[in-house]
């Protein structure tokens, strides 16, 4: 293969994925195909109130039926769990309180699925029904029975955030121009077309799961915790991967279930959740309420900023506390606020719990402030695309709450999807709208979900006589992180993607990766995996050199060869000189979190970069928008896969859309409102406009090859871009997702009556938030060469 | 330990192969596929006959298997994925699906494809809204449809090149190194 015109042999080119065969002919295999002899069948009897004690547990009946094996209850699994240290809460099986519609209370081991269900029907709880706590309202209001969690408080508040960044009162008081809004974004969840599935088996005192997941190393970790067991004896192994978008990044209460009646039982047991049981596990996108206020000079810039944000976290923690800081992080890692305040709320409420959905807690506030701009450049008289440009971030710069920007493709994204949509000449016509938006996201958290000093990635190569096997934890969850490691190896090993095996998601075989979230794969296991195939070529070209008789220097590798020999025979050169072939990497992202409590949460090796333009018709007597096409651009760093990078993006816009216009996770007296896929409202092929991808590449100067994150970003200005092209059409602000026909009418009735021209929340609640804690900016200007703590 | 349910022998052709089995008569023929007969490749994503993801062929129409009992299919040619590829050559709708990642996590693929070759079967060249409408019922999450739109007008644009002389190129394997043939 020849070097392509960027100088890489394998990185930029669109290669199919190594499983693409395999996942085209069916014989990919997700969790819920494996079905090994004697296997159980569970089933998880759940919650049926929002709120309530539990008296007693009667499972006589149950266990007499012919068929199960056994059954198990909150008592054989008392120890709490959660995926972050700092909210501990979960049980696999509750056996003292649930706290939402759902919460798993007893599980049952049958030889048949229905007999396992029909064992959950027979299991009697005795109830002692709480007030259920349902809103953001009620969970700021006293306590009517008690709190839902025994810690957090007052009341239902979980976790209360207060920080403020450089001279904000100054800011507002040198602002020619002040404006506040409320926005509202509501909830919704993955729905991965695969329903979380997991299989455990327990032989020779080892427990194995195999399970849809997307953080094998984080069950692994829950898994040990709760059935006591060293980590040594417990084996987590990502199955074939139906879909995440963060839905399976927690652990979850049947992946433990299945592992202590594997224990139990001495049988492998099978838990494949329900669709209903899916939109119950939720950990989706946070209901969030907004309140921004931002004063600008009277040519648009920004002097400071104060967001407050209120999310409904329902029952657990989950990544809450986590999520409520990225409500108020990346505000400033687009736009350059010299002065920010950040007051964050999160609550609990008796709904199934919310965590991180693709964006993780930023595509609310992103909804929030693209709008918010857009108004203030209204009042001031400025084009909004203008004045958003003017506030643009830099590259190469640190944001007043410590961020580090290196790489920024702002301005090329933004120009792309500019000139391709002709925005600027677009059709004024009533009912015709076109908006812009931007965004950036992680390319992978810069401090771990524990905190640690320890690599974030691990890649091991092994080379024996001419094959290369790459060993990695991460966990390819369809969006290509096989694809990434093998193109790495292959291009510095100058061999093709397709000769590189690949061993991962695996914690007996394969050394850590943390997992397929926060964008983190490509960035991190990329980076350990260049540093290993690195150490790996270094061997090949010492033993070939050595042969030739001539410097390392000399010997080119590239094309399947080394040198003047072929890769196998400069493989059997090094392994005869060295022995075994082995090589490893490993990626630590750089200490760069800001000197204040909760700096954790935002730091990232690189930022991606992304701009929107949507097209749509929005008719004023229905309310109905019907969505023309999409103009997306991406600053994805360099793009290891470009084909891959599209799916990426492609997706990412499918998944905005859905959010702008018609998902809604909502809920009546607990119960879920419309938990089914045809209730449930997603786009299908009909909704789906046409996308235009433009890839922009920045080179990033820590990423691998220049490469940032692609799985994210792209979905955050895809939804304020459709509220903006809305009011482009029709006057209207819609201030609140999703953008349904009925609010899109009740906007313009109002406009007809001459009220405020807009549908969204008209007030936010008073939280007891507690006094900011003063941040100190750091210096704006950044040099990468200095030391990381500046 | 099976439970005392009606049990009924039902004869089904499956990839043109001849299957006889004694099945609870309640069993869809999605679980009858994945369970009775290890045919894993078709999926499911909610079996209320709500997303497509179950599809297989029957007399080469779509249907739902989740949706569908044994007996109601007796006797009739039922394609599943695993009846797509001849050998180890992939059908052109798999090759083009391959080669332009158009199956990312590849849960709704097997469906997708089914639906896909019946469309072709009975409109070799549809548009772009045909492929629409005849998918409408499929839902995917991961790709926001696009690469599955390109992925189906490539393998109609192939087979219709290649059954018209001159005759076209053959498609490259996915994992040759490159799709610079398509």
């Amino acid at each position: 293969m020849n070097p392509s015109k960027n100088g890489f042999s394998v990185i930029g080119k669109p290669l199919p994925k190594p499983d693409a065969v395999s996942k085209v002919t069916g014989r990919a295999i997700y969790a819920d195909d494996m079905l090994p002899a004697r296997t159980l069948h569970c089933r998880i009897l759940r919650s049926p109130h929002p709120h309530a004690r539990i008296i007693s547990i009667d499972t006589s009946a149950a266990r007499r039926m012919p068929g199960v094996v056994a059954v198990i209850t909150g008592a054989d699994l008392p120890i709490k769990f959660g995926i972050l240290p700092v909210t501990q809460d979960e049980r696999a099986l509750e056996h003292e309180k649930v706290r939402y519609v759902g919460d798993p209370i007893a599980a049952v081991a049958a030889v048949e699925e229905e007999i396992a269900a029909a064992a959950c029907d027979a299991i009697s709880v005795e109830y002692d029904v709480l007030e259920a706590v349902m809103s953001i309202d009620e969970a700021l209001a006293e306590t009517k029975d008690e709190r839902i969690q025994d810690y957090g408080g007052p009341n239902n508040i979980h976790k209360l955030v207060a920080l403020e960044f450089g001279e904000v009162d100054a800011g507002f008081a040198r602002a020619e121009h002040i404006r506040e809004d409320v926005f509202f974004f509501q909830g919704n969840t993955h729905l991965p077309m695969e329903q979380h599935s997991a299989i455990a088996t327990f032989v020779d005192g080892r427990v194995t799961l195999w399970s849809s997941t997307q953080v094998v190393h984080y069950v692994h970790r829950a898994l040990a915790k709760v059935l006591e067991l060293p980590m040594n004896r417990i084996r987590v192994i990502g199955a074939a991967h139906g879909g995440g978008f963060g839905g399976k990044t927690d652990p979850f209460a049947h992946e433990i279930i299945v592992c202590k009646l594997a224990m139990l039982t001495g049988r492998p047991v099978k838990c494949t959740l329900t669709r209903e049981e899916v939109f119950y596990a939720h950990r989706g996108r946070h209901p969030v309420l907004m309140w921004v206020r931002t004063g600008v000079t009277k040519d648009g810039r920004i002097t400071a900023m104060h967001f407050r944000s209120a999310l409904d976290g329902g029952a657990y923690g989950s990544y809450g506390v986590a999520s409520t800081f990225y409500t108020g992080a990346l505000q400033t890692v687009t736009y350059d606020i010299p002065a920010y305040r950040f007051e964050g709320c999160r609550v609990f409420t008796n709904k199934p719990p919310c965590g991180p959905k693709r964006g993780h807690g930023t595509p609310q506030p992103r909804f929030a402030v693209e709008l918010h701009l857009e108004k203030i450049a209204h009042d001031i008289g400025i084009d909004p695309v203008e004045l958003k440009q003017r506030n643009f971030v830099k590259p190469m710069t640190r944001t007043v709450n410590w961020l580090r920007v290196t790489s920024c493709g702002l301005d090329e994204c933004t120009e792309r999807v500019m000139n391709a949509s002709r925005f600027r000449h677009r059709e004024k016509r009533h009912g015709h709208g076109m908006g812009f938006a931007i965004s950036s996201y992680l390319s992978g958290a810069g401090t771990a979900i524990y905190w640690n000093d320890m690599p974030h990635s691990e890649v091991q190569i092994k080379v024996d006589r001419g094959g290369v096997t790459a060993f990695c934890g991460a966990m390819d969850i369809g969006q290509g992180s096989d694809s990434v490691l093998a193109a790495i190896v292959a291009e510095e090993l100058g061999i093709q993607a397709a000769d590189v095996r690949l061993v991962t998601a695996d914690t007996d075989t394969t050394p850590i990766d943390l997992g397929s979230y926060s964008s983190r794969v490509t960035f991190m296991a990329g980076n350990a995996a260049i540093q290993a195939a690195r150490k790996m070529r270094g061997m090949l070209v010492e033993a070939v050199a050595a042969k030739m008789g001539c410097a390392a220097d000399a010997v080119a590798v590239g094309a399947g060869r080394i040198g003047d020999v072929s890769f196998e025979d400069a493989s059997i050169l090094a392994e005869a000189r060295f022995g075994t072939l082995t090589s490893a990497g490993s990626y630590t992202p750089p200490k760069i979190a800001g000197p204040y409590k909760g700096s954790g949460v935002g730091p990232s090796p690189a930022y991606s970069y992304s701009a929107c333009v949507v097209d749509l018709d929005a008719d004023p007597r229905t309310g109905l928008v019907h969505l023309n096409k999409v103009w997306i651009a991406h600053d994805v760093g360099r793009a290891i896969n470009p084909l891959l990078v599209e799916g990426q993006v492609e997706g990412s816009v499918y998944m905005g859309l859905g959010e702008a216009l018609m998902e809604e996770q909502a809920f009546r007296k607990g119960l879920h409102k419309w938990p089914s896929m045809l209730e449930y409202k997603s786009p299908t092929f009909l909704d789906m406009p046409e996308v235009e991808t433009f890839i922009v590449e920045t080179v990033d100067p820590e990423g691998p090859y220049g490469a940032k994150e692609a799985g994210q970003g792209p979905l955050l200005p895809v939804i304020p871009a459709v509220s903006s092209a809305v009011f482009d059409a029709l006057g209207v602000w819609l201030d609140e997702i999703p953008v349904t026909p009925e609010k899109v009418v009740e906007a313009l009735r109002r406009k007809d009556k001459g009220e405020p021209p807009r549908f969204g929340p008209s007030r936010f609640p008073t939280i007891p938030y507690p006094a900011c804690i003063k941040v100190e900016p750091p210096p704006k200007e950044l040099d990468l060469a200095a030391p990381a703590s500046i | 330990m099976a439970r005392d349910v009606d049990r009924q022998v039902v004869v089904l052709h499956v990839n043109g192969e001849r299957a006889e089995l004694l099945l609870p008569v309640h069993k869809t023929l999605l679980e009858v596929l994945r369970e009775d007969m290890q045919l894993t490749g078709t999926k499911h994503g909610c079996e209320l006959g709500e997303c497509g993801t179950c599809t297989v062929l029957v007399d080469g129409k779509p249907v739902l298997s989740c949706l569908v009992l044994p007996i109601q299919v007796e006797g009739r040619p039922i394609t599943t994925v695993e009846g797509l590829a001849r050998g180890s050559e992939l059908h052109p709708l798999q090759q083009a699906f391959a080669e332009l990642g158009a199956a990312q996590c590849g849960y709704c693929t097997p469906g997708i494809l089914l639906a896909s070759k019946s469309l072709l079967e009975s409109n070799a060249m549809p548009t772009r809204d045909e492929i629409r409408e005849a998918l409408a019922g499929n839902l995917c999450r991961c790709t926001g449809y696009t690469k599955i739109l390109d992925a189906i007008e490539l393998a109609a644009n192939r087979t219709n090149r290649a059954s018209s002389p001159p005759a076209g190129k053959s498609p490259a394997q996915p994992g040759d190194g490159g799709v610079e043939s398509a």
